[in-house]
């Protein structure tokens, strides 16, 4: 590790503490009703919303008409999406004429298993994306259609975590706010100024906005060269700040025209911290004791240290058998060494493995980086950290509801062990709300394992409908243990909603498309209707005054509990399959053993 | 449920209005209005020409140009159509044949240069178009380009130290060259014969 890049993870851990207090503080005010700065700017615009969509802004919903507004608001944003990507042909802003037969040579068609994938995967805010942005999409469909969906389902997981929220801060309630006015309030105060202030430094760097068709040239040395063009800056703000993901070009983060500059870079993974962060300090003012908040704060920060360290580390060791072949390994201030494959010049190790790990941490799944090409162990921590929720600061709510979760079944078990019922924030925790945060943490994993085994094995035949390339391994780009890991990933990526990927994998089939597709909404609902009931049924409790009995959640003690509870859990469910992937491949590299060809399960 | 459908549609019409039309069109206009020339993509031009991006990168393959990091990105490399990485893993047999066949032609090409090869030289970028390589990677490269335009290699050097983007700010990135400026610079200093 460097002096340049410790002193970059040091600086951005600052400026996110740094700015916690500040946009929480404003967010509490956003969500109880009061007035702001932006006020007198937009409170016009959001009363002219609620006119439009017919919402009347001060009645409330009670948990189930609170989660039947969002179940209609999903389907009609899968309907949006859906329809918006088939009719791409004939809609506006296409200059390059995708969905027609005037479309480039080598353009994707958007078929109906891959237009679901990405309805589904947009709408609950993963952004898996099975298609190269570049060669598929119209400017129409990535402004339209996905840009949108990264406005909404961001503003879907801040109103869910809101009620839960309220769920606790309220007592003997029935209601816990209303879906429409959150999900307003959210975009209109939270999403939009933010992200309108930060395309514009984006643009100043070089990431481009406009809606040219692609710039043919003739490069010095006189071959052909055509660049795509687009409406990106716009698009690259909110897709981090919304934890959404989801690249206007293949190469995501990674891309000239996305982040161009170390400075993007250090915003970008600001960016995607920022609301996550920040939202821990409006639960602790909304509950009214901030302490709380700062204890899942901390125990947030905690796992992220460990996290982008650990990567940091084996990044920057790198490939032991690169060594033979005479390339620098070490960092010598004018080359980056390490591990360089899949990593910009600009960007170098450092910049790489604190994007690789804030981006999972969050549910993010933006890339700088190929994650594919990573060491076994620097991959590791991104498949771990998807793998145990996303709650490390996580995606923009659904990290501090998941994180919520994780607290109850802490308090759980250190209720059964001095044998008194778990209390959390005054609020007794019963059956229910144990049970609810199981079945989110458990189904998530289910569907993990469950897909990754049926993957592994499952015979398709060769030129068939489900799958073109044959069995699904066929789709791996890397054969051995890397292999199991790209599926592992994808699997886990899909239903935890990040949506990076170990991008060697061709996920474009029926198969894969339908599968993934279905793990994103089954990952996303899983966690938000259980949420959903544990906030009516808090809501719905009296608060009970703490006693000598009672464990204190604002200290370390409980920091320590919430932390073993995330990596027990995590560890416990997916030490086997990590085991198959990762950690064999860690010590097979270092014994110098390569892969060559994919051993088909059933022969072939 | 069925008195939800209405609102659902409202809302999310007027929000694909709101975010998805009306906030990148003002992006755009403001974006054209104080930044025209990387809202339309930092095109460079040489001779009245466009000759791409100064933040795309393109090949380079003869001996008196700086040659790029190899690209993963289509058939030939640096196809912005197809930008990515090679998404190959740590112990692919593919990616360790491909990376021995890099180190040799480094090696062949660059007969002046005796030290440890820069790790980026030898290595696919994630974009497949990434315009920079490391001031390392450029230097080795430097007896070369002198040697095929006929400039002793203190020059070349000397245009390099003047090309290296430094860290922003002082502390974040990595130091790095632009290939196509460098060699476009090369092209205005020391015309090849």
């Amino acid at each position: 590790m460097t002096t340049f890049g410790f002193l970059q993870i040091a600086v951005f851990s600052i400026v996110i503490l740094a700015l916690t207090k500040p946009l929480g503080a404003f967010m509490a005010r956003i969500f109880q009703g009061e007035r702001t700065f932006l006020h007198p700017l937009l409170r016009g615009v959001e009363r002219l919303i609620y006119r439009l969509s017919g919402v009347r802004e001060d009645s409330e919903q009670r948990w189930t008409q609170y989660a039947a507004s969002l179940i209609a608001l999903s389907a009609v944003a899968f309907l949006f999406v859906y329809i918006i990507q088939r009719l791409q042909g004939v809609l506006l802003f296409n200059p390059m004429h995708f969905g027609t037969k005037a479309a480039p040579s080598g353009a994707t068609a958007v078929t109906p298993d891959l237009a679901f994938n990405t309805a589904a995967s947009f709408l609950t805010n993963t952004n898996w994306q099975a298609y190269s942005g570049e060669m598929t999409m119209s400017y129409f469909v990535q402004m339209a259609a996905l840009a949108v969906q990264n406005f909404v389902s961001a503003a879907v997981g801040i109103a869910v975590v809101v009620a839960l929220i309220r769920g606790f801060a309220r007592q003997q309630a029935n209601a816990v706010g209303n879906f429409w006015v959150d999900l307003t309030r959210a975009t209109l105060y939270v999403l939009l100024p933010i992200s309108f202030v930060t395309a514009l430094i984006f643009c100043s760097q070089g990431a481009i906005q406009n809606f040219h068709s692609y710039v043919n040239v003739k490069t010095v040395e006189g071959a052909a060269q055509s660049i795509p063009q687009g409406p990106v800056a716009s698009q690259e703000a909110i897709k981090m700040l919304g934890t959404n993901g989801g690249g206007f070009f293949n190469a995501n983060s990674a891309h000239p025209y996305e982040n161009p500059t170390p400075l993007t870079n250090f915003l970008q993974v600001i960016l995607i911290f920022l609301i996550p962060a920040g939202l821990t300090y409006t639960f602790g003012r909304m509950v009214g004791d901030t302490r709380q908040g700062w204890a899942i704060f901390s125990a947030m920060a905690i796992m992220f240290a460990i996290g982008v360290f650990t990567c940091y580390h084996y990044e920057q060791a790198g490939n032991p058998t690169l060594l033979r072949l005479g390339v620098e390994r070490t960092y010598t201030g004018r080359q980056p060494g390490g591990n360089m494959e899949g990593k910009e010049t600009r960007f170098g190790i450092a910049d790489s493995a604190l994007f690789a790990t804030v981006t999972t941490d969050a549910s993010c799944g933006a890339v700088n980086s190929v994650h594919d090409s990573f060491t076994p162990l620097g991959g590791l921590v991104p498949l771990f950290n998807i793998q145990t929720d996303e709650v490390i600061f996580g995606g923009v709510g659904s990290g501090l509801y998941g994180m919520l979760l994780y607290a109850i079944v802490g308090v759980f078990i250190a209720g059964l062990m001095v044998g008194r019922t778990p209390e959390y924030l005054g609020k007794k925790i019963g059956q229910k709300e144990v049970k609810m945060a199981m079945v989110s943490i458990i189904a998530t994993a289910f569907v993990i394992l469950v897909f990754t085994a049926i993957s592994t094995v499952a015979p398709f035949a060769k030129n068939g409908y489900w799958n073109p390339p044959g069995p699904a391994v066929a789709n791996l780009t890397n054969p051995g243990p890397h292999g199991f890991s790209e599926l592992l990933y994808a699997y886990s990526s899909a239903p935890e909603n990040n949506g990076s990927a170990f991008a060697g994998l061709n996920a474009d089939t029926p198969w894969f498309n339908l599968t993934l597709g279905l793990a994103t909404l089954l990952g996303r609902f899983a966690f938000i209707f259980p949420v959903l009931a544990i906030a009516g049924s808090l809501a719905a409790k009296k608060k009970v005054p703490s006693s000598s009995g009672t464990l204190p959640t604002h200290g370390a003690l409980f920091v320590g509990l919430l932390v073993g509870t995330v990596i027990v859990i995590g560890a416990l469910t997916f030490f086997p399959a990590l085991a198959l992937g990762p950690l064999v491949e860690h010590f097979l590299m270092h014994q110098g053993k390569l892969f060559s060809f994919i051993v088909f399960p059933f022969g072939s | 449920m069925k008195n939800q459908i209405g609102p659902a549609f409202r809302w999310m019409f007027v929000m694909t209005l709101l975010t998805g039309l009306i906030y990148p069109g003002v992006i755009t206009g403001v974006c054209h209005f104080f930044f025209p020339w990387q809202a339309d993509g930092s095109l460079v031009k040489h001779d009245g020409q466009v000759v791409g991006s100064a933040l795309i990168g393109q090949n380079f393959s003869k001996p008196e140009y700086f040659h790029p990091r190899p690209s993963a990105a289509g058939n030939s490399g640096y196809d912005p159509t197809a930008s990515g990485g090679s998404n190959l893993g740590p112990t692919s047999q593919k990616l360790m044949d491909r990376m021995k066949a890099s180190v040799e032609q480094v090696r062949k090409e660059n007969p002046g240069y005796a030290g440890p090869i820069p790790a980026d030289l030898v290595t696919a970028s994630g974009s497949g178009l990434d315009p920079d390589i490391s001031p390392a990677s450029a230097e080795a490269q430097a007896p070369r380009v002198a040697s095929s335009r006929g400039v002793p290699v203190d020059q070349i050097f000397k245009l390099i130290q003047t090309h290296v983007i430094h860290r922003q700010w002082g502390f974040l990135g990595e130091p790095r060259v632009n290939v196509l400026l460098l060699n476009l610079d090369l092209d205005q200093q020391f015309p090849h014969r």
